[in-house]
């Protein structure tokens, strides 16, 4: 499979966007807004130029600041998705995907299962055909990488579930190197192969979803990735470390860490029940249900500060409800620690 | 408060409410429908075709389509330009581009007198070329574009402003150059706005007169155009008829150019491929 490199430096308004990617199989960018994620984006397509750096696929030389190549976006094999898709409202739904490539339509809107739609305007069309036909309009480009903005924000949460099983079925079919750009960590972890955490322009860390999860670089990475983060000061207490935490609690942890540190746990390492369980290796946090909310067929309980994620069942068993108080627990082994400050 | 019961104030307040609507509309109405029933309908059409109402209509014609020609093809790139480039200094570019509309028109023909007229600072160099451009057509058409172009610049750098500036990356993006991007989105979005500003160009120039006066003169059959011949014919004996004919002809074109605005700009493409689409939560982690 090909691949895109990317090396970008470009000044935005309050910070310096400083990313370096090899982009092979699919990548994504998670980050809050304003992190820089969609300047990665453009500064690929060449809607805007960088300062420093070289961008380019397999052979061919995008941009290069040291040797002052500039290729403009209409000469680069760029296929951009937009965030809201920005199909052209004056033309047909035919008229947009054949813009890009002329004689390939009437193959694209089939392929996309549009055909049906080819004559209609796109302010007629739903968000997921929307979608369908500004990434038939954007590949039907014949173009050498694929880059997608917020694939699934537009769209509501009904729609979106069905259209990331698409998305991920399209993007293996097509096997183009794909960058993508997000705020969800869920919809990064479920498309790409890759996921980079950007936060103020700069890359916190880039690896495979599993590898993020089990080893965040820090405490900022692991809140995005859906981690519980504790603030405490750790102390060695003999093969363990013993965290005395903000709210007056005090856990284990099998991680090795003196001083100011975030401990990380993922609501699926949290027990949750009424009593304190006998296993005195346990960590317990005992507090108030703040919510109870209802994702598929588990339900995510907040337990003072901490997250926990059960199955629907042990609800019902446990009769757990807003207001009640509960116990969870989690294993020494079950937490890492990270450096302390969430932003540095 | 008042005392329930009696409240004269809100019911003086409401006649002098809609009597002011009223005059508003009688003041406006009267001269229109006093020019149609001045005299019969018979005479004003006789005398259209009277040949002070024949040689100013070709002449308008003529200089107006020539005018709006220039118009169009001169104020199109300077409206995208200012519209596409923010630079140092561009308001005052956006401003000296507006300024004809609030400049007394005796002043703008004052000003291409001394600027293109035979002894103005173009004329010698002009004269030298053989062109002349005092008080024959060529002048008619420069009163009249200079008058009015500013009226369509105006209109037509809000209209590229407001084309969906993704849209102009989207096709870029997709393959095409700056050229077949301006021609086959950026135009045909922005049409409705371009439309518009041309016809009220359309309108303000067909009134001109005070430029026209002063720089092309009144010269029927040469550079007396319908507004002209209006004030022309006043002076004549039984002239008042043909005044009020072409003043009749005026209010139905300018009607017809209005209703045409009205309809273009209702008419007008959505800008925006997609409407917000609710339900998009925010779900990123507060930054501390």
């Amino acid at each position: 499979m090909p691949s895109l490199h990317a090396e970008i430096g470009l000044p935005l308004r309050t910070f310096r966007l400083d990313v370096e990617l090899e982009v092979e199989g699919t990548v994504a960018l998670v980050g809050p807004s304003g992190a820089g994620k969609t300047s990665v984006l453009r500064a690929v397509t060449g809607l805007v130029k960088p300062q420093s750096g070289r961008i380019g696929l397999d052979g061919e030389v995008w941009f290069d600041a040291e040797r002052r190549v500039f290729r403009r976006p209409d000469e680069r094999r760029v296929g951009l998705v937009f965030q809201e898709y920005a199909l052209f409202p004056h033309m047909t739904v035919r008229q947009n995907v054949a813009y890009g490539g002329r004689g390939r339509a009437d193959e694209f809107l089939e392929r996309f299962r549009i055909s049906h739609l080819a004559n209609a305007r796109p302010t007629e069309l739903s968000g997921g055909e929307r979608q369908r036909v500004a990434l038939a309009r954007a590949l039907a480009r014949d173009p050498g990488v694929l880059l997608l903005d917020e694939p699934l924000s537009a769209l509501d949460a009904h729609t979106k579930v069905a259209v990331r099983g698409e998305l991920q079925e399209l993007l293996r079919e097509f096997g183009l190197p794909t960058l993508l750009v997000t705020h969800d960590y869920e919809d990064a972890a479920s498309l790409a192969d890759q996921v980079g955490v950007i936060v103020d322009g700069r890359l916190r860390q880039l690896a495979s979803p599993r590898d993020m999860v089990a080893r965040p670089a820090d405490g900022f990475v692991a809140s995005f990735t859906g981690a519980n983060l504790l603030r405490g000061v750790a102390r060695r207490r003999g093969h363990l470390t013993a965290i005395a935490l903000e709210s007056g609690d005090e856990v284990y942890s099998a991680d090795l860490a003196e001083g100011p540190v975030g401990v990380v746990v993922y609501p699926w390492e949290v027990l949750v029940g009424h009593a304190r369980p006998h296993d005195s290796a346990m960590n317990v946090v005992e507090g108030e249900i703040r919510s109870l909310v209802h994702v598929g067929n588990r339900v995510r309980i907040k337990i003072g500060e901490l997250t926990a994620e059960v199955t629907e069942d042990s609800v019902g068993k446990l009769g757990l409800s807003v207001g009640s108080r509960a116990v969870a627990s989690f294993k020494a082994t079950g937490t890492r620690l990270v450096s302390s400050s969430s932003r540095s | 408060m008042t005392r329930a019961g009696f409240r004269p104030a809100p019911v003086l307040l409401a006649l002098l409410y809609f009597l002011a609507i009223l005059l508003a509309f009688a003041f406006m109405v009267l001269p229109v429908v006093a020019i149609f029933v001045h005299v019969s309908p018979g005479t004003l059409v006789h005398q259209l075709s009277n040949p002070i109402v024949t040689d100013a209509l070709v002449v308008t014609a003529k200089t107006t389509a020539i005018a709006q020609a220039a118009v169009l093809v001169l104020g199109t790139p300077t409206a995208y330009w200012l519209a596409t480039h923010r630079f140092p200094g561009r308001s005052l570019a956006v401003t000296m581009v507006e300024l004809p509309i609030v400049l007394p028109p005796a002043v703008a023909g004052v000003g291409l007198l001394v600027a293109f007229g035979r002894f103005g600072l173009l004329g010698s160099t002009f004269n030298a070329l053989g062109i002349d451009v005092s008080f024959n057509q060529a002048a008619v058409v420069l009163a009249v574009a200079l008058v009015a172009g500013p009226f369509y610049v105006r209109s037509a750098i809000a209209a590229f402003e407001a084309v969906d500036a993704n849209l102009v990356s989207a096709s870029r993006t997709l393959g095409a150059g700056p050229v077949r991007t301006f021609f086959r989105v950026t135009l045909p979005l922005a049409s409705g706005g371009l439309g518009a500003g041309q016809a009220i160009a359309l309108a303000r120039g067909l009134g001109e007169f005070g430029a026209t006066i002063m720089f092309a003169g009144s010269l029927q059959g040469k550079t007396q155009t319908l507004p002209l011949a209006v004030y022309y014919s006043f002076e004549l004996v039984n002239g008042l008829d043909i005044s009020l004919a072409i003043s009749a002809l005026l209010v139905i074109i300018s009607i017809a150019i209005l209703l045409s605005v009205k309809l273009v700009t209702a008419w007008r493409p959505s800008r925006t491929a997609t409407v917000a689409v609710a339900g998009r939560s925010d779900l990123e982690p507060a930054l501390d």
